[in-house]
């Protein structure tokens, strides 16, 4: 009889030796003529697990983890495949507090599927969302998004239905969809995961898209630093051409929809929308002024969608449970869930898929188990680079679009940085602004400028030079960053700054450093 | 010049081209030769500035030649949070250069990156395309050691 093992093939797994692992049990399967088939899966998120081995037994899946190669022949010998005891057993996966306790509505199949597996897809309800939406008006697609209260999981969290419903009334022969796959905020992966682990569901979803608005054409604009999801990606598209999901003629219905890979180049600004549709054309990422929107003018000139992965991801979902099943999810104007992701100085990091709603410490202590180095959490930065900072007095903060803004904080595309008492939160500032400084696309003055100034304005302040006038030149200096920029980069830098400022004064009164 | 025209061939009847000619380009010579610039412009019939424009914008893109192998190092915050800023120090002076240098053997090029999405498994190196994670300067070592293995 055939034992099904997964290992998995996601980015993160493979970079803490899930590959080696793989191989070992082919190897040590292939000794002892034991039949093996081994599934190359998503992750489950639970990256200090990985590499997780996962064998499916009459009792379910039985979790082994972490599992380093060498360690492989003891596991063997201990019943493996049987789902035999040993140290590193977790048990049934559903039954880890952590994956079990989660809402995974958009990543549903990661970890548990073939990623490159049609028949698996449509096993665990693949396509049903885009069987649901060939038979529906234009209109009614995107009233059901709307009506599921789904907002841009990118970072901005406009309201999808409300994008997509511009698109719709612009008139034009000619539209798009693009995919951000520019997955650009240090503390995120979840793009990344979910199309390593699902990539089916966003080409379904920017299908779904594509007959909502009358688009013919998507593309999917990857960050070159994710070469595991291009690999993936491609194949996958492969295959949904070769099943009719894509191309002229979608599961028979005589609709056309084609979709591309288009590579970044390494420009976080590529990240913003605007920018990622100058680099799409084949330009210098720099970011244009809006309006007009790109839903009316976007791609080539022609009306276009650009939403993020996750919120492509989650059109299949919405389509086939309905609205309200989404809707239901969720608090406030934040409705359906968030994969958030607790990564840095974290004991458990990993990516947690809930409905909004649960706080900040639940995130850090439930689910993270607290600092990775057992000390105490001393700030946490949410929402990539240009998220504030927070200190323990705000870890009581629900994980809501509203609840975030009302304390000068983002909740962007849930990524959750942590750090330990050790941090220096002046040097944490002093990045932001070094950040900045690198990744500006130099259109507006403030942030091309700005950030060198501040840069150089922290430094004094570090070397305790005029601290009190340098400060009140910093707080002007992100006024007018704020103020003064197009978009998010210069707009949103001052919030790691003034946040760290703000809530940890104390680090930049620190006696100066000795020069030399 | 082989590898531009056939970059050209391929990708310049598709939408927004470039983009693609200069990973195509990339991708087969390693860089992308200043003399490289004027035939893609003509190619697309745009002018040696928006070229080079572009070009010039993108931290992936080099018109020098690196290393054999490049070695990505994450400094963003993720990583810093599990001591990136330490790690960095070392590898720079374990390999003996700076962000955008090349080793005096051509074995490596070191380059600064933000963000890898390996957050959880921090700090992050990417050696062409293998990820690493959990790097630390003790297991820098073997992975420099594993990369010059594979080469020879």
């Amino acid at each position: 009889m055939t034992t099904t093992v997964h290992v998995s093939r996601d980015a993160s797994a493979l970079a803490v030796g899930a590959g080696q692992v793989a191989r070992a049990i082919a190897n040590e399967a292939a000794q002892r003529q034991a039949d093996v088939r081994i599934v190359r899966n998503g992750s489950r998120g639970m990256f200090w697990l990985e590499p997780l081995v996962e064998v499916t037994t009459p009792a379910g899946r039985i979790a082994y983890g972490p599992v380093q190669a060498q360690e492989v022949p003891a596991l063997f010998a201990a019943g493996l495949l049987a789902g035999g005891a040993h140290a590193l057993r977790l048990g049934k996966v559903e039954d880890i507090p952590y994956f079990g306790k989660q809402e995974r509505l958009t990543f549903a199949r990661v970890g548990r599927a073939d990623p490159l597996d049609l028949d698996d897809y449509r096993a665990h309800d693949g396509l049903r969302g885009l069987h649901k939406a060939l038979d529906m008006a234009p209109a009614s697609i995107v009233q059901t998004v709307t009506d599921s209260g789904l907002r841009g999981r990118g970072g901005a969290a406009f309201p999808a239905g409300i994008k997509w419903r511009t698109a719709l009334d612009a008139p034009g022969a000619q539209k798009y969809i693009v995919c951000n796959a520019d997955e650009g905020d240090s503390g995120t992966f979840s793009d990344r995961m979910l199309m390593e682990g699902d990539p089916f569901v966003l080409i379904e979803g920017m299908v779904i898209a594509g007959l909502a608005v009358g688009a013919t054409q998507g593309y999917i604009y990857l960050r070159c630093e994710y070469p595991h999801a291009h690999e993936v990606l491609s194949v996958a598209i492969a295959t949904a051409y070769a099943h009719r999901i894509l191309g002229s003629d979608i599961l028979g219905s005589g609709r056309r929809f084609d979709l591309e890979i288009r590579l970044g180049a390494g420009a976080y600004i590529c990240g913003e929308e605007t920018a990622l549709l100058d680099s799409l054309e084949g330009k210098r990422g720099q970011v244009r002024a809006k309006p007009p929107l790109p839903a009316s003018k976007g791609l080539f000139g022609r009306p276009t969608i650009i939403n993020n992965v996750i919120t492509l991801a989650s059109v299949p979902v919405i389509l086939d449970r309905g609205a309200e099943y989404y809707r239901d999810f969720g608090m406030g104007r934040s409705r359906g869930t968030l994969p958030l992701q607790l990564t840095g100085n974290i004991r458990h990091g990993g990516l947690v898929e809930k409905a909004f709603g649960l706080t900040l410490r639940e995130l850090l202590y439930d689910y993270g188990g607290g600092s990775a180095t057992g000390r105490p959490i001393r700030a946490v930065q949410v929402g990539g680079p240009l998220g504030a900072y927070l200190p323990e007095s705000q870890f009581d903060t629900p994980i809501d679009y509203e609840a975030f803004a009302a304390i000068r904080a983002m909740l962007g595309h849930g990524g959750i940085v942590v750090f330990d008492d050790t941090v220096d939160m002046a040097q944490q500032a002093r990045f932001a602004m070094e950040f900045c400084a690198i990744e500006s696309c130099g259109k507006c003055t403030p942030c091309r400028i700005g950030s060198t100034r501040g840069v150089e304005v922290i430094d004094r302040i570090i070397a305790g030079v005029a601290r009190a006038q340098n400060q009140t030149l910093l707080r002007d200096l992100c006024d007018t960053m704020t103020h003064g920029s197009l978009c998010a980069m210069g707009g949103l830098t001052p919030y790691p700054v003034l946040s760290a400022l703000e809530h940890f004064p104390e680090d930049f009164r620190r006696p100066a450093p000795a020069a030399g | 010049m082989r590898a531009v025209s056939g970059a050209l061939e391929r990708h310049r009847d598709q939408a927004g081209a470039l983009l693609p000619i200069l990973h195509a380009v990339q991708d087969a010579l390693g860089y992308i030769p200043e003399a490289a610039i004027p035939v893609i412009a003509q190619g697309l019939n745009q002018s040696h500035a928006e070229v080079y424009g572009t070009l010039s914008f993108y931290h992936r893109f080099r018109t020098r030649p690196g290393g054999r192998h490049v070695i990505y190092l994450c400094r963003a915050e993720a990583c810093q949070s599990m001591g990136a800023r330490e790690l960095e120090g070392k590898v720079k002076k374990r390999l003996g250069i700076g962000f955008h240098e090349t080793t005096a053997d051509g074995a490596f090029t070191l380059e600064p990156v933000y963000c890898l999405g390996n957050c959880a498994c921090a700090p992050s190196v990417m050696v062409d395309t293998t990820l690493h994670g959990r790097v630390d300067a003790e297991r820098f070592d073997a992975i420099l050691a594993e990369t010059r293995e594979v080469q020879t």
